[in-house]
């Protein structure tokens, strides 16, 4: 039989999966035809710029097909082996006991069943329930489309998401520019043009673009980084590692100590105070509150100026560097990159990190933020690109199956969850363990800035304990804070009945009662445009070369007794009573398709039919393509010009309409937090150098976005990665995480290349394999984040070390400052040995 | 016919792997009789990218060589084989005949390159391809080179003068690596990695970074120059080993000289220009 080419989509880019006997053969790259919309092109410095007709894939999508067939796919139902529903449920043997294959109907049954008990028992609070990210695609049968209709007509304890990734920005540069409906990050509209004609100087500070790739954005911006190093262009990167891009091209790297970056950035505004090179009539008409900010970096508030001297022995970074990087920046046109899509980077993760994103937003407003040339730009970002055509993401209340209210919309009925109860994800272990808890803000505050104000308790008066978890797509253990505090939740009698929907064996998985095996997007048809999240995340597909809507064509039939998430809903809906709800009158995933093609653009341009036949669709750009770039509307006093859904009416989404150097936001709402004041503050680390901490475990931790899996997502099922020595490193027949250590510090303490170490501190220990480099600052150690393997010596027993690389065992679950709850995984002080046991 | 070559620009190169990952998935798992039998899953680097970082902590740079079949002109692999099971076709391509070269295990040992590798299971020898299977079948290019993002690898016919390997060829760049072995590769490559000198300055008196200072790198046939940026740091590429001095000078500084013997890249670190009196 001749291969079959299909069409699909996945986190890192758009694909062709080539079929044979209904087996997949290969995963490439999406090679567009003739006859699809040209390429722009973009002419700087006396040469044209086109990107090449076909999509990038990030390095791991190339595993797509070992991922698939991987042995740790969950191949039937299954039930823990002591766990009885009538009788002992063994809570504590959830991590540590076997499973046996049990049927589906059986599967099924224990399920829906559990629902009804607990729902009458408690209430409909009792159940909670929470999705991972980004191990599907498709706006149909992923993530909170499938998953959130089902819950939201049950009825449950919704659990909010912190915005993990970007966590300064939301916390802190929502309250200096605004952009809350960007959860804190900034429009990049055209800003590859801007950077390729009129920019002069890169300053990539916490931000390793190569590895980061605006996000989803596949590679598509590596060409564009090619581009701006031929035409001569210089980066400086201020990173305690020396990260995937700069290693290839930094002209300087600069690396203060971990959680210092605010310090830092505060001497460069002293210089730039003192020398007068800022650009004064800017902060005059487009800024607010600028003098009381002077007046901190001065020193007149607290009597302690900003020098170079005084950040220069917080950040372990020259004085004389720092003042030459202050100059060399207020010379030129500079181009701020703060991590993938404009804002992010392990900076924005620490304790106080809002700090750090406030200042990054205040450093470019005092060199006239939107300037041609001059602007916050992550370097992945802002290609040509044709906002009006609309297709929504898997985030947008039009892009997912729960219906957005208007009964001619996706859904003729919306699912409206009714319980009031939430939790929220960085604090769920303790909410198991030690209730009541409380915090201060919904996790994703994207209407208003007033949503981060908004406090919350659970349990909520008159509302139960949650009793029942189920839990649908990858695993968190890899990317949440403290996991060893997951372990003892997990095993908590008080959660009665665990369930975990998923595709594979993860680390999480082994903490379920039952398991229900889904199957990947590669089994089901599904659409969607590539890199489109939608949401907070507006028009990120501005990060490709070509905006793509892809029909995600089934390749091969779901493995094993696997089925589609959509199908185990609807399956379990029907045993509940509300599979017409659920289903919207009878709908099928086809239908649901077909529906979401109708609502969208698409239409416009092409058939549905030709749309299925063919797979893909380049939306084209306008004729005479006119760019809007980002911000420029708002340098020239104009209002707002580019697609931006920017509820404001064209302003900028702060209380003044203008760059808030004192925040008017934080001064109305919270005017006496010392932690997060008006005025950004430096204040040091509740976990770095200066805690008496420090003493014991005298090095700190860095745990970035990692550059070759996705969160916790292919790492373990495609052992290929492991053969990539910058991500795990084979050794005595295991796959071991590479953890990197300068040279002084792996001498002092006896350790040699490809040793097996093991990092701990009070909250656990993690071994891996050391990489002894010159690319991380001494008393710093790196590993990078989102282990897909958690794998103790002893089981399912907390505290005991793990050998699969899970990092966040060794860090704080502290939320960031008293009034922001950010988790801040990259404060976190350890120690490190040799393992000598293996 | 056309007789098909690869240019890998370093320069290009970002080290996402794509290459490395494109290449088990074509092969993994796949059997293309006549051209290969499928690659295990673990152990096998058809395309290889080696990675080399480059001088101390606080300049550290990173390389990545891509290395594949160089599908020599003057194979030794296809010396060493017997019964014919390695052979080269009209196209350039070298390829290791699946069931002929069953238990020849010879024809690894005589790859300079260690780009052949023995697959214990199968008995036989394996290697890259240039993906012949695929352009037999009209492929413009192998996997590797579809999957790359930034245009790094090139391919095609050397033979055609518009093609893009054949003007990247004629750019005067391209080098094979290890031309001492004296196989005529048909994978070339473009700013592979040779040493580099840096350092920093700082003026005494004034503790700032010494921006401005004239360099100048003596020995080993070169004479080069170059002016310090304003972080005071400088820095020569692409030297060969051996006996250098290095000169700072500047108009009002006393110049400072220092004499190194490099066999790896080379960070001075900081270096103290006192002002003259």
């Amino acid at each position: 039989m001749d291969e079959q080419v299909f069409t699909n989509c996945t986190v890192g880019g758009a694909i062709k999966v080539h079929v044979r006997d209904g087996r997949i053969v290969r995963v490439r790259p999406l090679v567009l035809e003739d006859e699809d919309p040209p390429a722009w092109s973009i002419e700087a410095g006396g040469r044209k710029f086109s990107p090449p007709r076909k999509t990038t894939v990030a390095p791991f999508v190339l595993t797509e097909k070992l991922r698939v067939y991987s042995e740790d796919r969950i191949k039937y139902p299954m039930k823990r082996v002591d766990f009885d529903p009538d009788g002992n449920r063994h809570p504590e043997n959830r991590g540590k006991s076997p499973y046996v294959r049990v049927s589906w109907d059986e599967a099924l049954d224990i399920v829906a069943r559990e629902m009804q008990r607990i729902r009458s028992a408690y209430g409909p609070e009792a159940i909670t329930a929470i999705t991972s990210s980004h191990h599907n695609w498709g706006n149909i049968g992923y993530k909170m489309s499938a998953f959130g209709r089902f819950f939201n007509l049950l009825g449950y304890t919704a659990i909010f998401d912190n915005p993990d990734s970007w966590e300064g920005w939301h916390w802190g540069a929502v309250h200096t520019w605004g952009f809350y409906w960007r959860l804190g990050n900034p429009e990049q509209y055209d800003l590859l043009e801007d950077a390729l004609k009129n920019t002069e100087l890169f300053i990539w500070w916490s931000h390793d673009p190569d590895s980061t790739r605006g996000g989803y954005a596949a590679q598509e911006s590596a060409i564009w980084r090619v581009w701006l190093k031929e035409l001569g262009k210089k980066i400086i990167f201020i990173d305690p590692f020396c990260n995937y891009t700069a290693a290839r091209m930094a002209d300087k790297w600069i690396a203060p100590r971990p959680g210092t970056d605010v310090a830092l950035a505060m001497a460069i505004a002293y210089i730039w105070l003192k020398e007068g090179t800022y650009d004064e009539e800017y902060v005059h008409n487009r800024t607010y509150g600028f003098e009381e900010f002077k007046a901190y970096i001065l020193g007149e508030e607290d009597g302690v100026p900003k020098t170079p001297e005084w950040a220069g022995q917080i950040s372990g970074v020259e004085p004389r560097v720092v003042r030459a990087l202050a100059r060399e920046w207020a010379s030129k046109r500079v181009m701020l990159g703060c991590g993938a899509r404009g804002g992010f980077g392990g900076a924005c993760r620490t304790a106080y990190g809002h700090e750090w994103a406030r200042m990054m937003v205040l450093l470019q407003a005092m060199q006239g933020l939107g300037k041609p040339g001059v602007n916050i730009w992550s370097g992945t970002l802002g290609a040509p690109f044709n906002g009006n055509f609309r297709f929504p993401g898997y985030a947008d209340p039009d892009g997912k199956i729960i219906g957005d209210g208007r009964p001619d919309g996706i859904a003729r009925k919306t699912a409206v969850n009714p319980v009031r109860q939430r939790l929220y994800r960085p604090l769920f272990p303790d909410a198991i363990l030690n209730p009541p808890i409380s915090w201060r803000g919904e996790g994703f505050c994207g209407k208003s800035i007033e949503q981060q104000l908004i406090p919350y308790t659970y349990p909520l008066p008159g509302h139960s304990e949650v009793k029942m978890f189920y839990r649908y797509g990858g695993s968190f253990m890899g990317t949440m804070t403290n996991t060893n505090r997951w372990v003892e939740a997990y095993q908590s009698p008080k959660l009665e009945f665990v369930v975990n929907q998923s595709i594979w064996w993860d680390p999480e998985t082994r903490f379920a009662d039952i398991v229900l095996p889904a199957c990947t997007n590669l089994e089901r048809n599904d659409i969607a445009e590539m890199t489109n999240t939608g949401g907070y995340s507006y028009h990120g597909s501005n990060g490709c070369n070509y905006r793509i809507v892809v029909y995600q064509q089934k390749c091969i039939e779901p493995l094993y007794e696997s089925k589609s998430d959509y199908e185990i809903f609807r399956l379990l809906a029907q045993r509940l009573g509300f599979a017409e709800d659920y289903t919207d009158g009878g709908k099928t995933e086809e239908d649901w398709i077909r529906r979401m093609f109708e609502i969208s653009d698409l239409p416009k341009y092409v058939s549905f039919e030709e749309f299925k036949a063919k797979g893909y669709f380049v939306v084209p750009l306008p004729e005479n393509y006119h760019p809007t770039p980002a911000f420029r509307w708002f340098y020239e006093g104009r209002q707002c010009d580019t697609p931006d859904n920017n509820p404001t009416g064209g302003k900028l989404g702060t209380y003044t309409g203008k760059i808030e150097f004192t925040s008017q936001s934080l001064k109305t709402h919270l005017p006496e937090d010392q932690e997060r004041p008006p005025v950004p503050h430096y204040t040091p680390s509740w976990e770095g150098l200066e805690c008496a901490l420090a003493g014991k475990y005298p090095l700190q931790l860095m745990a970035p976005h990692p550059r070759y899996s996705y969160h916790t997502h292919y790492d373990v099922h495609a052992p290929w990665l492991a053969d990539i020595p910058g991500h795990r490193r084979h050794k005595d027949g295991y796959d071991w995480i590479t953890i990197r250590i300068n040279p002084r510090d792996a001498a002092s303490r006896d350790i040699q290349e490809g040793d097996i170490v093991r990092v701990y501190n009070d909250r656990g220990a993690v071994l891996g394999v050391a990489n002894v480099t010159g690319r991380v600052r001494p008393g710093v150690i790196h590993c990078y984040a989102s282990s897909g393997k958690y794998d103790p010596l002893e089981p399912g027993r907390a505290y005991s070390p793990d050998r699969g690389g899970c990092i966040n065992i060794l860090t704080s679950s502290r939320l960031m400052s008293a009034n922001a709850p950010g988790m801040a995984p990259n404060s976190c002080l350890v120690e490190i040995a040799r393992w000598e046991e293996i | 016919m056309p007789r098909y070559a690869m240019v890998i620009d370093l320069d290009k190169c970002n080290g996402c792997y794509n290459c490395f990952l494109a290449c088990r998935d074509e092969h993994y798992g796949n059997d293309y009789p006549p051209y290969s039998a499928a690659q295990p899953l673990r152990g096998h680097f058809w395309l290889r990218v080696i990675e080399k970082e480059r001088g101390q902590y606080p300049r550290v740079k990173v390389a990545y060589i891509p290395k594949l079949c160089m599908h020599c002109d003057n194979p030794p692999c296809q010396q060493a084989a017997v019964d014919g099971a390695v052979y080269k076709r009209p196209d350039g391509i070298v390829i290791i005949d699946p069931e002929k070269s069953l238990e020849q295990r010879q024809i690894v040992d005589a790859c300079p390159h260690r780009v052949i590798f023995w697959n214990e299971e199968k008995k036989i020898p394996q290697k890259c391809t240039f993906c012949a299977h695929l352009l037999d079948k009209g492929w413009q290019e192998p996997r590797c080179v579809e999957a790359c993002p930034t245009g790094a690898l090139v391919f095609g016919d050397a033979d055609d003068p518009g093609s893009k390997v054949s003007k990247v060829l004629h750019s005067a760049r391209a080098e094979e690596l290890r031309p001492e072995y004296g196989l005529k590769s048909r994978v070339k490559y473009i700013g592979l990695p040779r040493l580099f000198i840096a350092g920093t300055v700082i003026f005494g008196d004034t503790d700032e970074c010494a921006g401005g200072v004239t360099v100048v790198l003596r020995g080993e046939g070169v004479e080069l120059s170059t002016k310090t940026n304003n972080f005071g740091d400088f820095e020569f590429e692409g030297l060969a080993p051996g006996s250098y001095e290095v000169l700072m000078q500047h108009t009002q500084y006393q110049s400072r000289s220092i004499n190194v013997i490099v066999k790896t890249d080379l960070y001075l670190g900081e270096n103290v220009l006192e002002r003259m009196a």
